[in-house]
């Protein structure tokens, strides 16, 4: 796209998103520009992303590629049987994930249920804060009646008001899939940005806001795209695949379609949004391939914890194998990292 | 005193129009037994450029009729043949030398070979088309589409001078193209007789060019002109057909050849042969 | 923000990633095929190169117009007393052998023809040599079911076939030519191009461990003239031919007057229409690997892209940033998305035709890549500006070089893509199907991809209209080429089909 739209970031995601709309943001405009972006071909889709799959990474570059997708990891428990003390125990893997390898880099952050934050926080102490801390992390928590959505507004906004109130630095919401789904896009773009302005806290910044999409239940790639541009055009920071509750969660194809609007949003305004496939992803050959498809989309700028992450628990512990066999040079087993 | 019958005068077939030659030549036409028959147009090299021409404008008219439109203005063809055969036997008679039955057995081999060809329209694209099991999310299909503009040298000679003409033409029309042909030499009187009949069947001007006179002279022009898709040699026997297919490959024509026969036997092949497979791929997905 | 990684940013510098050439092992010279062994030529033995960086790979035999008579005399003999005789369900297992054999040993040919033709490993390893087998195993089946063939009850092969083969898909094209021919009953002697003969002899050591009785397939490297001697052999039923549309015309006129079938698939200009409903990604992903794959040495390469004039600006942008991510280099690096060109003379065909652009005022952009100093490279390049009348819009390049022109009409992009001598083959890319139905029917090739492009399966008839050649290779009409019903054989020549 050639013209650019300034951004103007002292915008509300109202004003903004009516710039992009050329009008009042209503279902009607929405539907007009949401349904005039250009369709995806799933088949085009699907071999673009197998092809970035067969990509080969070899020794230097997979060491680094390893010590990125931890430094990527948002390490996640969304359990019914959390309790403070797994919370704990999640944190302390977070901060130091390999207790034999001083070198091993953190995670980016700790993912946890709204009632887990102040845990979380609390674990993580003077190491709270990826912005803040030296080597600090983030408390991610999901809200806005994760993971189904299926709440009123209200229940929804002090779901989400009261994670950030507890510290959570970063909101994973879930979209309104069933309003989606039936057209009222307004009614979605809407509850986004009543959840972004909850993210706000005391001192007038915002606690990050990711935007789950659900994939698995939008059905179509053309949905997930629309449902991508919705959600950055109401102000989301962050674009995520899926809750991890609904198969199939994160797959590389949704993950490049995704991908493909944020560098398309970028053109379009020179604003960089991240992306976070959630759900899924349990290997580092996995997730090589999604490093690869993002350094091959949005470029390798997005390798940032700010702009890309993985929602995963088990990866973590698949990379630190792998960063074993990489320094030893034999295989390693699973008694030789810790289980959370 | 007997009444004095009014002759016809034999013009070419170009474009939908009767048209004397460009050249202004003629050339006599005898009965088997040697007498006048007629004076027949001799076609210059420029009456078969004309005539391609007009063909090229023609097949994209008359390929994009509906296959059952196509079917019905053949049977069309057979329709009227049947109902002036009086005509044909006379001139089969006169040309060949052969009885009155004889002709009126080629008179009604051609009436059906024309209705057989009809009913080919729609249904040559089901039987010589194939859907594809290709190994991925595509959905494939290859059909067959008229090759375009195709030059025919009907069967030369005395022998079935409407049936070996109408046995090369009828099947190249059936899929779309337009024909030039080069009508027998020796007997041109059916053919271009048929020729008023192809006028007044609904079959568009152009879709049937016919050429009387030397095969020998227009068949190198034609099997040369960079517009011409396919050349039918079928007629070509006593010709340099080797020379003519040589010529025919400087830009690759699809080529047919002779047979050594007075006529081309009914085939699916003979339509086949004047078309091109085309296969389309497209993607396939639910998502 | 701090990054806990030193250099994720230099992540696209992918360290070196070479498949093993250690599961292959050359020998140091190789003979010709002929009657099951390979022996000597009588023309003066040549080396075959690697084109990625001069490298000798191995000594090639040659043969004449002598060698050539020898191999004919084979194919006639295992054709007489073996081939045509065997029920077709024994033949067939031969053929689904071989299909096997070439899976078993896909990684050593693939391997090869990475050295041999310059081409990415990623292609010859997950295409070429995939497809080889694919198109076996699917004329493997043909071989005991010909009276389903469409030509009625009791159709038999031709005999003797002779096949000549280009250099840009050494093994597959072989495969293309071998499977149907030997499905249908006919024997063979194919002559692999004389840039990329190694395939096809380390293929005879194939044929060799599936006990294929003798001379039924004879393998024939050498020079051009040696092809000359095939196909005006007289007792050659049957010619194939791929390549290019001059040589094409040659070998028509060399067979006329003759009763030998001939099959030709030849040189194309094909269009890829792109209108401003296209799914954009996936047009971007088809407009790279439709002139960008395998060099662009492929003969229903999408050349010219006709772009509707609305997006074409921001095609051309998105097209660039995309090649910006490709990876020239080395063959044998699975990370190598472009390869090299085959020959120092096809280098020089495409660097004088890209030249013939710029001094015809379309606008050149390359691809910003290191090109490696030995062998023969090119890099991706793309004009703009490109009007119908300049060269790089009518003649075949072969190469990695795209033509980028516009339309503003449905019509005009159809007149556009039709208005070429070659008619091979096409691309739409559109989000609506009537449209991409209605455009399918009028545009003059013999293979149109709808929202895809260079996809090819050994079901999928595939072949040109006008001067790209007659005849199809693949599906049902691929097995009928090297059919007849009878001596009596009415409409032959340019058709596969006869009855």
């Amino acid at each position: 796209m050639t013209s650019q739209i300034p951004v103007k970031a002292q915008n509300a995601p109202t004003d903004r998103a009516a710039e992009v709309l050329g009008g009042p943001v209503s279902d009607t405009s929405l539907r007009r520009y949401l349904e005039g972006i250009p369709g995806v071909d799933a088949v085009g889709l699907e071999a673009r992303a197998a092809s970035l799959g067969t990509r080969s990474i070899k020794t230097t570059s997979k060491a680094r590629a390893l010590d990125t997708i931890i430094s990527l990891i948002d390490l996640t428990t969304l359990e019914g049987a959390d309790t403070p003390g797994k919370v704990r125990s999640l944190v302390a893997k977070a901060l130091t994930p390999d207790a034999a390898d001083p070198t091993c880099p953190r995670v980016a952050a700790v993912c946890v249920y709204g009632d887990m934050v102040a845990s979380a926080v609390d674990a993580l102490g003077a190491s709270h804060g990826l912005d803040t801390a030296p080597g600090g992390i983030n408390v991610a928590a999901v809200a806005t009646a994760f993971p189904s959505g299926r709440a009123s507004r209200s229940v929804k906004l002090a779901d989400t008001a009261e994670a950030v109130a507890a510290g959570a630095d970063e909101i994973d919401m879930v979209i309104d899939r069933g309003a989606f789904l039936s057209g009222r896009y307004g009614e979605v773009f809407d509850e986004i940005v009543a959840v972004k302005e909850a993210c706000r806290r005391p001192d007038g910044r915002y606690a990050h806001l990711k935007v789950i999409l659900e994939t698995g239940e939008l059905n179509t790639y053309d949905n997930v795209r629309r449902a991508s541009w919705l959600s950055i055009l109401a102000g989301g920071d962050f674009i995520k695949t899926s809750t991890g509750k609904v198969a199939p969660a994160a797959t590389l194809p949704v993950t490049l379609s995704m991908l493909e609007v944020v560098r398309d949003w970028y053109r379009l305004t020179g604003e960089r949004i991240g992306v976070k496939p959630a759900g899924g992803i349990r290997t580092s050959k996995d997730a090589i391939k999604y490093l690869v498809t993002v350094a091959e989309t949005t470029g390798v700028e997005w390798l940032q914890p700010h702009l890309f992450r993985f929602g995963a628990s088990s990866l973590l512990n698949d990379v630190l194998l792998q960063r074993q066999k990489l320094s030893t040079g034999h295989y390693s087993a699973p008694d030789y990292v810790t289980i959370d | 005193m007997s009444r004095l019958s009014v002759a016809k005068t034999y013009k070419l077939y170009i474009g939908g129009a009767f048209v004397r030659s460009e050249s202004g030549r003629v050339y006599e036409v005898t009965t088997k037994k040697g007498a006048f028959a007629a004076n027949a147009a001799k076609a210059s090299r420029k009456d078969a450029r004309d005539a391609v021409v007009a063909a090229r404008t023609a097949t994209a008219k008359w390929a994009a009729l509906t296959p059952y439109n196509r079917g019905q203005v053949l049977y069309r063809v057979a329709e009227l043949l049947e109902g002036r055969r009086a005509q044909f036997v006379q001139e089969i008679v006169g040309g060949e030398g052969v009885s009155v039955a004889a002709a009126n057995a080629q008179v009604d081999a051609a009436v059906d070979l024309w209705v057989w060809y009809a009913g080919w329209c729609d249904k040559y694209l089901q039987v010589a088309g194939t859907a594809n099991p290709v190994a991925g999310p595509y959905f494939n299909l290859s059909v067959p589409e008229p090759t375009g503009v195709v030059a025919v040298i009907a069967p030369q000679g005395a022998a079935d001078s409407l049936l070996g003409l109408v046995s090369t033409v009828a099947p190249a029309i059936v899929s779309g193209n337009a024909v030039v042909v080069i009508a027998s030499e020796s007997a041109p009187l059916p053919a271009v007789s048929l020729t008023e009949i192809l006028a007044t069947s609904d079959l568009p001007g152009g879709v049937v060019n016919v050429l009387s006179g030397s095969a020998a002279e227009m068949a190198p022009w034609l099997v040369a002109h960079a517009d011409v898709n396919a050349v039918d040699l079928t007629g070509a026997d006593e010709l340099d057909w080797a020379g003519l297919e040589a010529e025919a490959a400087g830009t690759l024509k699809r080529v047919v050849r002779p047979t050594g026969r007075t006529l081309a036997p009914p085939a699916l092949s003979r339509i086949t042969a004047l078309t091109e497979t085309k296969t389309v791929w497209h993607t396939k997905a639910l998502i | 923000m701090t990054l806990t990684t030193p250099s994720a940013l230099d992540f696209l510098d992918y360290a070196p990633a070479p498949e093993s050439r250690g599961i292959l092992s050359l020998r140091e010279e190789y003979g010709l095929f002929i009657d099951g062994e390979y022996v000597e030529g009588h023309g003066t033995p040549f080396a075959t190169i690697s084109p990625s960086t001069g490298e000798h790979l191995a000594m090639m035999a040659a043969g004449n117009a002598e060698d050539v008579d020898r191999a004919v005399a084979a194919a006639r003999r295992a054709y007489t007393t073996v081939w045509s005789r065997m029920p077709g369900a024994e033949r067939a297992k031969y053929l689904f052998r071989i299909a096997r054999l070439v899976q078993e040993r896909s990684r050593e040919l693939a391997v090869a023809e990475s050295l041999d033709n310059g081409k990415p490993i990623k292609e010859t390893r997950d295409f070429d040599v995939p497809t080889v087998a694919a198109w076996f195993f699917y004329y493997a089946g043909w071989a005991d079911k010909l009276e389903h063939a469409g030509l009625g009850p009791d159709p038999r092969g031709l005999g003797v076939a002779a096949q000549i083969i280009p250099w840009n898909f050494p093994l597959m094209m072989l495969a293309w030519k071998i499977a149907p021919a030997l499905a249908a009953g006919n024997t063979v002697v194919i002559k692999p191009a004389s840039t990329t003969p190694l395939t096809a002899l380390l293929f005879a050591d194939i044929l060799q461990q599936a006990d294929l009785p003798a001379g039924v397939v004879n393998i024939l490297s050498g020079p051009g003239s040696m092809g000359s001697a095939m196909v005006e052999h007289p007792d050659v039923d049957k010619v194939a031919f791929t390549g290019s549309t001059e040589i094409g015309r040659g070998i028509a006129r060399a067979i006329s007057g003759s009763r030998k079938k001939l099959t030709l698939e030849l040189g194309g200009k094909g269009a890829n229409i792109v209108f401003d409903d296209a799914p954009i990604d996936a047009a971007i992903e088809g407009i790279v690997s439709g002139i960008f794959f395998n060099q662009g040495q492929v003969c229903c390469a999408g050349s010219r892209l006709l772009v509707q004039e609305s997006i074409h600006d921001e095609v051309v942008e998105r097209l660039k940033q995309r090649l910006t991510t490709l990876r020239v280099g080395d063959p044998l690096d699975k990370n190598t998305d472009v390869g090299a060109i085959n020959s120092a003379s096809q280098l020089k065909t495409i660097t004088d035709l890209a030249d013939a652009g710029e001094a015809e005022g379309a606008v050149k952009w390359s691809a910003p890549c290191v090109l490696p100093d030995r062998g023969f490279w090119y890099a991706p390049t793309i004009f703009t500006g490109v009007s119908t009348s300049h060269r790089i819009a009518r003649e075949e390049i072969f190469g990695p070089v795209l033509s980028v022109l516009t339309f503003r009409t449905p019509a005009e992009a159809i007149a556009k893509a039709n208005n070429t001598p070659y008619g091979l083959s096409a691309g739409i890319w559109s989000d609506k199907g009537s449209r991409v139905l209605a455009v399918v029917d009028r545009l003059r090739a013999g293979v149109v991809w709808a929202n895809t492009f260079n996809k090819f399966d050994p079901a999928s008839p595939f072949g040109g209209y006008k001067e790209s050649g007659y005849g199809r290779e693949g599906g049902l009409p691929g097995i009928q080429s090297y059919l007849t019903t009878g001596p009596t054989d009415a409409v032959t020549a340019a058709k596969g089909s006869t009855k």
